[in-house]
């Protein structure tokens, strides 16, 4: 068991190293465009916490990852206040979202779990618009450069940029790669496999669910301020329908329940659309292709195929 | 019965849209000893023993644990108190392994030790003769693997009273064996309330028995007694002459 022990945290450290090192030799583009993957990849592993480890498919994280964005941005612009406290209002704003919602909606379960995450993540999308005198609604608004300054260092410039993403990537990934393999996230996963099973050996497994979803609430909401501070821009497209389905989507294409899944699955989703873009108009017809091909040759994704295959010990 | 009860019902009855399940059920278990509960098919042994660990919800009457009433709590608390209860249709986590299933089961009494949770999964699963498997994904185990496996899953809480539900269903003869010198290893320490069919089975382990008949109870007392009991004998064993 000790050797294999060893092999996930190898992995983790690993993906890190490499992902610090990529920015010494990338192009400027690549390295912008990793900076944005790994932000999206934070809200795809907070997504994945609820969906690939716990097992509900929720389609309203739209609503998380903008409260995240609105949390920061409003109270940047609003209230004046520096980035810090900013990001963590807009992941205070996520937390309290993903509370108040898992408790209403984990009285369903399967697809009226589906709706009604949907439904309450749309009523937010309104009160984005309703609120437009505020919000600015479908417009959205720019957090100016001049405000995105932590400690003196400028966030929009290419180096800060990619490793702020960096640092908030590398934070939730290693938070949730001792999550799922501590009790906490076994028991997730427990439920995952045969919720009545688990509620049969002692576990309040609605206390858990709700558990999962505020964490993973928080981890979108982290992204969602992220998004906001590293590219300057808050609108209410975040807090739309799309933006739900984008995380289910990264997930199912990286690998559902792996670590690594969110992470592979933004990376090819996002090359995927810029490369096709540049052949055809038609790019979302190559892609859509390429979900169709890969929904039917590797059902699990890429980290859980090779999962399945090759590295059994993949967390 | 002279022995000290652990677990009471009083008039505990289930009512599925009109029709009844079980009627005015009054039910003791006595302390470390076992107790087989039999019946023909649909006389309500699962319904009843549902309404015991939590998991049906009973239409009236009460459940006592050790003195306490039970009626108000969910499931998991039932469970958290030492009911264990392993399910008449296999219910395995068939996507984890062997040893996870049972650490699953562990780890809400063990906590985070990793250590003492592995020496107590590792135990359990020796008990039932699945120390070998504890690598395998759970779902490619055989029926027979996996019945075990939910004993090992119920033993390793260590549980005050085990609930099991037709174990021995799909067993092999010398699975069947194994089972009931199992049963007989637990004699004093945990109280076992068996739901069973194999009646070799039944008067082999069993210290006392009582006998469900359309939702109700029809006789108790020594598997002696039973087996003397005319009742009975008319009612589910089957005689010439009844």
């Amino acid at each position: 068991m000790t050797g294999k022990s060893r092999a996930p945290n190898l992995m983790v450290f690993g993906v890190l190293l490499c992902l610090g090192l990529l920015f010494l030799v990338l192009p400027a583009y690549h390295a912008g465009n990793l900076a944005r993957i790994m932000v999206l990849a934070v809200y795809a592993m907070g997504y994945n916490l609820l969906f690939g480890y716990t097992g509900l498919l929720s389609l309203g994280h739209a609503m998380f990852f903008a409260a995240g964005m609105y949390g920061l941005g409003l109270s940047m612009t609003g209230w004046g206040l520096s980035p810090v406290p900013a990001f963590a209002v807009g992941v205070g704003a996520a937390t309290l979202a993903s509370a108040i919602i898992g408790f209403l909606a984990l009285r369903t379960r399967g697809v009226a779990f589906m709706i009604v995450t949907l439904m309450f993540a749309q009523a937010g999308y309104l009160v984005i618009l309703y609120f437009g005198a505020y919000t600015r609604g479908d417009e959205g608004f720019v957090i100016q450069q001049a405000d995105r300054m932590i400690a003196g260092i400028d966030l929009s410039g290419d180096a800060a940029r990619y490793f702020t993403a960096f640092i908030l990537f590398a934070v939730c990934f290693l938070g949730l790669a001792w999550l799922v393999r501590a009790p906490f996230g076994r028991t997730l996963i427990a439920i995952r496999e045969n919720e009545e099973r688990a509620q049969m050996l002692g576990y309040d497994t609605t206390m858990y669910k709700l558990r999962a979803m505020i964490v993973s609430g928080a981890i979108s909401g982290a992204a969602g301020a992220g998004y906001a501070l590293l590219f300057g821009y808050v609108g209410a497209t975040f807090a739309t329908v799309q933006y739900s389905i984008f995380p289910l989507l990264w997930v199912l294409l990286g690998g559902a329940g792996t670590l690594i899944g969110p992470l592979v699955g933004v990376f090819f989703m996002f090359y995927l659309i810029d490369i096709s873009s540049a052949v055809t108009s038609a790019y979302m017809l190559i892609a859509g292709l390429a979900l169709v091909l890969l929904t039917l040759f590797a059902p699990q994704g890429f980290a859980g195929e090779l999962r399945k295959r090759v590295f059994a010990w993949l967390p | 019965m002279a022995a000290v009860e652990i677990l009471k019902t009083v008039g505990l009855t289930k009512t599925y849209a009109g029709l009844k399940a079980n009627t005015d059920v009054n039910f003791v278990l006595p302390r470390g000893k076992v107790t087989a509960l039999i019946g023909p098919n649909g006389a309500g042994k699962s319904t009843f023993v549902g309404m015991l660990s939590g998991r049906t919800p009973a239409t009236s009457g009460d459940v006592f644990f050790e003195g306490r009433n039970i009626n108000a709590l969910p499931a998991h608390k039932r469970i958290q108190l030492g009911i264990a209860y392993t399910f008449q249709i296999t219910s395995v986590f068939a996507g984890l392994s062997v040893h996870e299933n049972v650490a699953v089961a562990a780890r809400r009494i063990a906590g985070g030790d990793q250590s003492a949770l592995n020496a107590r999964v590792g135990e359990a699963l020796a008990r039932v003769g699945l120390s070998e498997r504890a690598d395998q994904i759970a779902g490619d185990l055989s029926y027979g693997h996996q019945r075990v496996l939910e004993i090992a899953m119920g033993l390793v809480q260590a549980p005050k009273i085990f609930i099991l539900d037709e174990p021995t269903q799909g067993l092999s003869d010398s699975e069947v064996e194994d089972f009931i010198a199992l049963i007989g290893s637990l004699a004093g320490e945990t109280t076992v309330l068996l739901i069973e069919h194999n009646m070799s089975v039944v008067m082999r382990t069993a210290d006392f028995i009582t006998v469900l008949n359309n939702g109700s109870v029809l006789a108790r007392g020594t598997p002696e007694q039973v087996r003397a009991d005319r009742h009975v004998q008319a009612a589910y064993l089957g005689t010439p002459d009844a």
